[in-house]
């Protein structure tokens, strides 16, 4: 092994190694290369002071500000007790590394650390929804129904419905003018390089100009999906549908809302719809309960919207509307919202009711601040929403209005 | 410029950032030491008005390096970014070689794209720079700007060349010590992130805030110092929209040293907020009520930072 013959200390390059092994297990993206330049770190610092080697292997191993906690707990279990390090290697790694002693009979390995730090996905997952439940209990309200929501598999027939569906569906949200320029014909600014080297091509003769023209490109695209219980019935083709248009383009942020707000982006990018929902139903707690809109549309805009809403994006706000804590603090909220991006398109499945009033304190306070409101309420509806846009099928200004006043 | 030498030890380079004005923490010191020592571009992340460009200069000024900044924004492009040519020069180069009356077409084009009609932009002067040690290259506000300008940037990381079509390859003859900063207003991708040393930059602890304000703002009063540290740190424990940065505390250290302000009280507090917090609402959140509670807090706690 040539890494740990770099080091004057075998040892110490060995538990680093399997300090990267642990890591990568609990989930952190370590390859090979970070371990040569975690070795380098540690190099470079030393190991004489405690808080550098942690820096060290930190600054080495995270690449983002919420992967520190997981480091942290990683980093005091690993190099506090090197016993129980050994133990968790023998657990990960029985065959190489058969050198460790055997462990004496010992207590059991800590939950914590077991589902921190041992990549055992159904244990894991099971272990997250489990700690999921007890934090909700103790924070909120009975209302809250907790349950954890097991997305069936799908039959074949409505699996190839449903892919011939993502294969046609379409956001056609209208792209915009960036900032940047392409080759274009005709174009609004002159491309000087391109005029030059035809000039010279041509030797120097004064040829025509060429131009270029402001790219288009569609926005980024912020989804807030409600599914709380009165949601329950469209959220298994609601997950689908959200997980086409997460495929389909770049820059989608998807976040679900019931009591509390959870971005399950990152869950939706697997390609394989099957295990992309069933990974959002681990991290998820609150399918079905009650909803608390203003109170996520709050932490969204706390939290998340300067880091999602940059570069003009466009919110598909998809709720009911029908908020548990009557519409409280949800209409200042919405105005921040809306004012904070390009484009605040809400879908609402109520909208299918011909007689469809805006009664709901919820739905009044939202109404007046959305940009589109379109219905969404069935397989059929999500195929037609690119004709709804195209055709301007909204209700626009006045008829909005209407709503409110009826 | 003297070129001092690359500091030796962690310790050398919190003694070496004090004495240049910047008050880091160890964890700090240690990413930027590795960042030197393994020549890594250094990844700082983190809320506005923290420090992240700063440090940047600072460590430019300590190491007698030649600062290289690059501010991104959308849309920034190669021209802006690596380098243009002059079309004026080109062109009059070309008729200049009509009025000789010697056109060839490959001698032009070779003339034309030579190294003399290159305008350097941020990146290749910092590639390439025309005298002295290899300067301190800051990307500033790297989330500002699109991917494509990302993927671009991943090659010059990674090898510190830029390739212009019509010279080559230019390659660093020794590469400059880079820092990116991040206000996170977008993700940036992994494959960036992957190639740094990253650093999470947070607010500063009270002593050290207070260091910062005694040094920065030297006319302020050292018991009004410690209450503005106390009432700030008190500040970014509510829950507010954008909690105050550093920068803001210096802002409103000078604000009121030029209201001639010994200690707090209410009434200077509530009519120069707007030094401290930006966002209405977080201004109405702290109330007249509020403002006079956080600063009886403030001074009892300013009296112990003090002891």
């Amino acid at each position: 092994m040539t890494i740990v013959a770099r080091t004057s200390d075998g040892r110490l390059a060995e538990n680093i190694l399997h300090f990267a092994r642990v890591l990568r297990a609990a989930g952190l993206p370590v390859g090979p290369a970070k371990v040569i330049a975690a070795l380098d770190a540690v190099q470079a610092v030393g190991v004489e002071h405690r808080e550098d080697f942690r820096t060290a292997l930190e600054s080495v191993f995270i690449e983002r500000h919420e992967q520190a906690a997981l480091f942290d707990q990683a980093f005091e279990l690993y190099w506090r007790n090197p016993r129980l390090l050994e133990r968790m290697m023998q657990m990960l790694l029985p065959k190489v590394y058969a050198r460790t002693p055997r462990p004496e009979a010992e207590a059991p390995l800590p939950a914590r650390l077991a589902e921190a730090l041992l990549p055992l996905p159904k244990e894991q997952s099971a272990a997250q929804e489990q700690e999921a439940t007890l934090e909700a209990a103790f924070t909120f309200s009975p209302r809250e129904v907790l349950q954890t929501r097991d997305f069936e598999t799908m039959t074949a027939a409505e699996l190839s419905e449903v892919k011939s569906m993502i294969a046609r569906l379409r956001l056609p949200l209208p792209e915009h003018r960036v900032r940047r320029t392409v080759a274009a014909r005709r174009g609004t600014s002159i491309d000087l390089r391109a005029s030059l080297r035809a000039m010279t091509s041509a030797g120097g003769e004064m040829g025509p100009l060429q131009w270029r023209a402001r790219r288009k490109r569609r926005p980024p695209l912020v989804v807030l999906c409600d599914i709380s219980g009165s949601m329950d019935r469209y959220s298994r083709m609601l997950m689908f549908f959200l997980h086409a248009i997460t495929n389909d383009r770049d820059r989608v942020h998807t976040l679900l809302f019931g009591t509390r707000l959870t971005n399950i982006t990152r869950h939706l990018r697997r390609r394989d719809v099957d295990v992309a929902l069933a990974r959002v139903a681990a991290a998820v707690s609150d399918w079905a309960g009650g909803t608390r809109i203003g109170a996520c549309l709050t932490e969204f805009n706390r939290r998340w919207s300067r880091r999602l809403l940059g570069q003009g994006a466009v919110v598909l706000l998809i709720s009911d509307g029908l908020d548990s804590d009557a519409g409280e603090g949800l209409s200042r909220e919405m105005e921040r919202l809306a004012k904070s991006c390009r484009r605040l398109i809400w879908l609402n499945p109520l909208l299918r009711y011909d007689k469809f009033e805006a009664r709901p304190a919820g739905i009044r306070a939202m109404l007046p601040y959305v940009d589109d409101f379109l219905p969404v309420h069935n397989l059929e509806s999500l195929k037609q929403l690119a004709s709804a846009f195209q055709e301007r099928h909204t209700l626009h200004g006045a008829a909005r209005r209407d709503a409110l006043a009826a | 410029m003297s070129q001092p030498a690359l500091p030796a030890s962690v310790d050398a380079v919190v003694e070496l950032l004090e004495r240049n004005d910047y008050f880091a923490d160890r964890r700090l010191a240690t990413s930027v030491f590795l960042a030197l020592k393994m020549r890594r571009p250094l990844f700082l992340e983190g809320e506005a008005g923290v420090g992240k460009t700063e440090l940047a200069k600072v460590v430019a000024r300590a190491l007698g390096r030649e600062l290289v900044r690059l501010q991104c924004y959308e849309g920034l492009d190669t021209a802006s970014a690596v380098y243009e040519w002059n079309y004026p020069r080109q062109m009059i180069e070309i008729r200049l070689a009509e009025a000789q009356g010697k056109v060839d077409r490959n001698v032009l084009a070779t003339d034309i794209f030579a190294e003399r009609f290159l305008i350097r932009r941020p990146i290749l002067q910092a590639l390439d720079p025309s005298a002295g040690a290899a300067p301190v290259l800051l990307i500033d506000e790297l989330d500002r700007t699109d991917e494509p300008f990302e993927a671009y940037l991943l090659e010059v990381l990674a090898e510190y060349q830029v390739t212009i079509p019509e010279l080559g390859a230019i390659k660093a003859s020794s590469p400059p010590i880079v820092v990116i900063t991040s206000n996170r207003t977008r993700e940036i991708h992994d494959a960036i992130k992957r190639r740094c040393l990253y650093h999470w930059v947070d607010y500063p602890s009270a002593q050290r805030e207070l260091a910062i304000v005694a040094r920065k703002v030297p006319g302020a009063a050292p018991k009004l110092s410690r209450e503005i540290v106390a009432f700030t740190q008190r500040l970014r424990a509510m829950d507010l929209f954008k909690a105050p940065g550093i920068a803001e505390t210096l802002d409103w250290a000078e604000a009121l040293v030029a209201l001639d302000r010994l200690a707090l009280d209410p009434e200077t507090v509530s009519s120069t907020l707007g030094a401290l917090l930006k966002y209405q609402d977080d201004i109405g959140a702290v109330t007249p009520d509020v403002a006079a509670q956080l600063i009886a807090e403030a001074r009892l706690e300013g009296a112990e930072l003090g002891s």
